[in-house]
């Protein structure tokens, strides 16, 4: 009689560690790479079979997923925990507008300017918490956002509460929809690449965790939360600028909570200290919350309840429990 | 004469507002970032108690401070105790509750000038020719009497002793028998109810709006950091550089700046003297 026992599917494949793996055959490399690919074609695919409804929930998906993976990047890979992604929209958003409004740029010009001066500014802004210890970090970013929306509308700047009106708008479509999807893909490929294969990753890692050995090892750590900061604020002036030219409309509802609290929140439920998991918190939570939009401020407390369960109760978060699972896949072989 | 007088005032709120904050960092390390929303809460509460239930003011306002105080000792039993020690997660979790008690009495309606508490006292008096309403020296007589109090109940009962003893060092606190969890948990409770006592003092100069519950956050923070983090008497003296700073902003460049002040304050601390004035912390221990 022929004799099965069960064997999971990634022994063989999977060697000591999480990231070292030993391939030998077509069908290891898609048990690897296999999920992955499959989120990027459905990234893909999606906008075409939905309503334009839909199509309009994908986009502002987008921005949130930004904004989420350029959180979990900071918090889980360098330990700052930003609680303004607010500040990164709203900087990002005034520039790209106020560019347009004012000097009359068309998008393509002012997206770039936005996403890279913005981040610049908002670097030299977050600068002094840089090299203190986390928890100021948290207090400036929380601080920025409030602050400067009360300086739009005390001075006036930025024509005040009454934003500026009458921007270029991206055309209808679903060519915006992949122009951030595409844009999402390249920040997830191009910083998963960043935190597992390169030095700067394990540095980062380093920051995170022993601060001294970083410095006994003579390293900057300042230059190096810096550049952290940088990245992750570029993401966030992107889709501060894609959102201003989205809604042609730029005003102080950039600086709005919604914007800080939704992104932690899709970090910490998709899973933190994982590249990918904001993508998946944020697709959970963002059409839950446009499903919602019209209990108002409600939703903000669905969304701090949902964080705080999860921060206290659930800390794995839905991508590392899906991870274990999908490598815990039992198949019959023949002994 | 009405910048010194006002920025008294000024002085003495940021002290009500900040106290609690400063009291619950300092003792179990826990940034309760819920604070502010811990503030409009005791306002809002009283005001319920006292047009909803028509309880007596003095009654509704404790009231008001006991549920108040009963909360942040939950939101510490059974929310922060459960990551303790992980500054990020302490940080999210209080926030988040922060955020879902203010985003939930602005869905209540908590908006507009429905929502104001009576002052305990009507008229005011002058001095020096300033006219100052009872209300805000009810602040300043409070502000004080807090201040006492507490200095009082930290030196002389074991409670605040034992507080003290956890803040100062923990490990030698445990060896005496002080059980540290339930130490913060009182500090944190303690820190709630000023929080609550702060509102309903304050709240009768304007309308509860949920928006203060933000700015009530910040200048706690701006205090306690200027001041230290953890540091009581940093944190007094802190409210009174910020408190007269805002006073003259107000009076001299603009209105609606000392929102910013606040906020400068903090950056330039961070730069200049990042343990504050008087930081517990070594400075070298705040720059990682």
């Amino acid at each position: 009689m022929q004799e099965l026992r069960k064997e999971r599917l990634d022994r063989g494949v999977k060697v000591r560690s999480e990231s070292i793996y030993a391939i030998s055959s077509l069908k290891e490399i898609m048990f690897i790479i296999g999920p992955g690919l499959l989120l990027a074609a459905l990234l893909l695919i999606l906008p075409l079979f939905v309503s334009s409804y839909w199509q309009g929930v994908l986009k502002i998906t987008g921005v949130y997923v930004l904004l989420a993976i350029g959180f979990g990047f900071l918090a889980n890979y360098v330990g700052l925990v930003s609680l303004g992604g607010a500040l990164f929209v709203g900087v990002g958003g005034y520039l790209s507008g106020g560019l347009n409004y004012f000097f009359d740029l068309p998008m393509i010009v002012t997206i770039p300017i936005a996403a890279v001066g913005g981040a610049l500014i908002c670097t030299i802004l977050l600068l002094p918490a840089l090299p203190l210890r986390g928890v100021y970090f948290a207090i400036v970013t929380l601080v920025y956002p409030m602050a400067l929306s009360r300086i739009i509308v005390a001075t006036g700047a930025f024509r005040g509460t009454d934003g500026l009106p009458g921007l270029e708008r991206f055309p209808v479509g679903i060519g915006p929809i992949y122009l951030i999807f595409i844009v999402i893909l390249i920040c997830l490929y191009l910083l998963s690449r960043l935190v597992n294969y390169e030095d700067f990753g394990l540095v980062l890692r380093g920051v995170k965790d022993n601060e001294l050995s970083i410095k006994a090892s003579a390293l900057h750590l300042t230059w190096y939360k810096i550049q952290a900061v940088f990245i992750a604020a570029f993401m966030g002036c992107f889709a501060g600028a894609y959102l201003t030219h989205l809604y042609g409309w730029v005003g102080t509802s950039l600086l709005a909570q919604d914007f800080s609290i939704l992104p932690v929140a899709a970090a910490v439920v998709g899973g933190p200290g994982t590249i990918f998991g904001p993508l998946v918190g944020a697709f959970i939570l963002v059409p839950i919350s446009e499903a919602m939009r019209d209990y108002g401020t409600l939703r903000i407390v669905f969304y701090a309840i949902i964080l705080v369960i999860f921060v206290v109760f659930w800390t794995e978060g839905i991508l590392d429990y899906l991870k274990r699972k999908y490598e815990q896949f039992e198949h019959w072989v023949e002994m | 004469m009405g910048i010194l007088i006002y920025g008294l005032i000024n002085s003495l709120d940021l002290i009500l507002m900040s106290i609690g904050f400063a009291l619950a960092y300092g003792v179990s390390r826990v940034p309760n970032f819920a604070h502010g929303a811990l503030f409009i809460l005791g306002g809002y509460l009283t005001w319920l108690f006292l047009f909803r239930f028509n309880i007596p003011y003095l009654f509704s306002a404790l009231l008001a401070v006991i549920i108040t105080a009963l909360i942040g000792a939950g939101l510490y039993r059974f929310i922060i105790i459960r990551v303790r020690g992980m500054p990020i997660s302490e940080i999210i979790a209080s926030f988040g509750v922060g955020l879902a008690i203010l985003e939930f009495l602005r869905w209540t309606g908590l908006r507009g000038t429905t929502y104001m508490l009576p002052s305990f006292f009507r008229g005011g008096v002058y001095i020096f020719d300033i006219p100052v309403d009872f209300q805000r020296i009810t602040i300043v007589l409070s502000g004080i009497a807090i201040l006492v109090f507490i200095w009082l109940f930290t030196s002389y009962t074991k409670t605040g002793l034992a507080l003290k003893a956890i803040a100062q060092n923990e490990r030698a606190g445990l060896v005496l028998g002080i059980d540290s969890d339930r130490a913060a948990m009182i500090a944190v409770a303690i820190g709630a109810a000023l929080a609550a006592i702060a509102g309903i003092i304050i709240l009768p100069l304007g309308n509860i709006i949920v928006e203060t519950g933000y700015e009530v956050l910040i200048f706690a923070i701006a205090v306690s950091v200027c001041g230290g983090l953890g540091s009581l008497k940093g944190a007094v003296l802190a409210s009174f550089i910020i408190g007269y700073a805002q006073m003259l902003t107000v009076s001299y460049i603009a209105p609606h700046y000392h929102f910013v002040v606040a906020m400068l304050v903090i950056v330039i601390v961070l730069i200049t003297r990042p343990s504050g004035l008087f930081g517990k912390q070594k400075e070298l221990e705040e720059r990682v």
